[in-house]
């Protein structure tokens, strides 16, 4: 899988919906997570691509949709 | 050695049904609940001030300690939501108590201050013997500001807690970790005279993973896993958040004491009046150790690790 399958599969299993929003669409304003969904999320991200998001990244900006976290995640690679 | 003499609150008498509120905010209360497991939350009146509850909390405190403010020996008093810049709630308090001339110290930290000076109180009774804790919040005068934000205004209610810190009690105050960090100060703040700014994402996350971190410093070093604690008192932010930290710590939630349904978030207020309502039911028990935790605007977070005498 590519990292933009594994991302998607990571919102799948968070979201518990087996649809997915488009890449650029809000995870959250498109009602797939709600703000108690972003730290597993996260805790999810970490686990598959094995790294640890300081605190300091931790701005639900960078984790907004599957195309920004795409984008974050290859920054840290 | 410190320790904790006992613990008061004060709540208004006022209930703020999620109902009452679901109908000003145009949203289902049902929803309020499943977003926050709060069902309704007390308001004061409009002559009830910070200081005026502050004291009312105050007073049982030292009821319950068996404690005359004559023998107090300093006060800190926390509070994000006073009425005005200056002066701060503390020499009010210390006046209505009959304390004039006891040095009282304002702690503006919404949510955490209550914890910041329960572990200042802690180094401060050395000098000062008995430290009067204080945390009052009238949050319902500040998420009236309008706009009214759905995701905001349900969550607040107002009340007073106390606690009274002492160098001899029947709980002996162990060891407390605090932290501060400003990178995320925007996402929660409250402006002079404007509405309260909440990116409630922002705080889940943060929150989430700098609570347990927080216990987890404490307790390691401390060497006691966080099953061994009989009781987490956390600042009762949102049932979800609390949970979530009972997941992050694999103890049950049960470990955690909530209250949060009946009053709601009173920011700094809230982990005193909990502590105040487990103080008298069911209360500590010999070597039972107790640990509490915060996180607030700043962000600022901490935990405080306190044992039952044996």
């Amino acid at each position: 899988m590519d990292n933009k399958e594994r991302i998607a599969a990571i919102v799948r299993k968070v979201s518990n919906n087996s649809a997915l929003p488009d890449p650029d669409e809000s995870l959250f304003d498109s009602g797939f997570l709600d703000s108690f969904a972003l730290p597993d999320l996260v805790c999810e991200l970490e686990r598959e691509f094995g790294i640890k998001i300081p605190d300091s990244d931790l701005n639900p900006r960078k984790f907004e949709s599957m195309t920004r976290i795409q984008s974050y995640l290859e920054s840290r690679m | 050695m410190a320790a904790i003499r006992g613990f008061g609150a004060y709540l208004p008498s006022r209930v703020v049904t999620n109902a009452e509120l679901a109908a000003r905010l145009d949203c289902e209360s049902g929803w309020i609940l499943d977003v926050s497991g709060i069902e309704e939350r007390r308001y004061a009146a409009p002559d009830e001030s910070v200081a005026g509850m502050g004291a009312a909390a105050a007073q049982q405190c030292l009821e319950s300690a068996g404690v005359p403010a004559s023998d107090v020996g300093m006060i800190l008093v926390s509070s994000g939501s006073s009425e005005r810049r200056f002066p701060g709630p503390a020499s009010e308090i210390a006046h209505a108590l009959g304390m004039d001339g006891v040095p009282a110290l304002d702690l503006p930290i919404a949510s955490a201050g209550s914890l910041f000076a329960m572990s200042l109180a802690a180094s401060l009774s050395a000098v000062h013997r008995n430290v009067l804790v204080i945390a009052s919040e009238k949050m319902s005068a500040i998420v009236a500001r309008e706009p009214l934000e759905r995701g905001v205004a349900p969550l607040f209610g107002d009340g007073a807690g106390a606690c009274l810190v002492s160098t001899e009690g029947p709980v002996r105050i162990v060891d407390s970790v605090l932290h501060s960090d400003g990178s995320f100060a925007q996402d929660l703040r409250l402006e002079f005279g404007a509405p309260l700014e909440m990116n409630g994402r922002s705080v889940i996350l943060q929150a989430s993973r700098k609570i347990p971190s927080a216990i987890g410093e404490l307790l390691e070093r401390n060497e006691k896993p966080p099953s061994a604690v009989k009781v987490f008192l956390m600042h009762q932010a949102n049932q979800n958040l609390m949970d979530r930290v009972a997941r992050a710590l694999q103890v049950d939630a049960s470990r955690f004491y909530s209250n949060i349904r009946r009053y709601g978030n009173t920011s700094s207020a809230s982990l005193l009046i909990a502590a105040a309502e487990w103080w008298r039911d069911p209360g500590p028990r010999a070597g039972d150790p107790i640990c509490f935790a915060t996180f607030g605007a700043g962000f600022h977070w901490g935990a405080l690790l306190a044992e039952a005498a044996s």
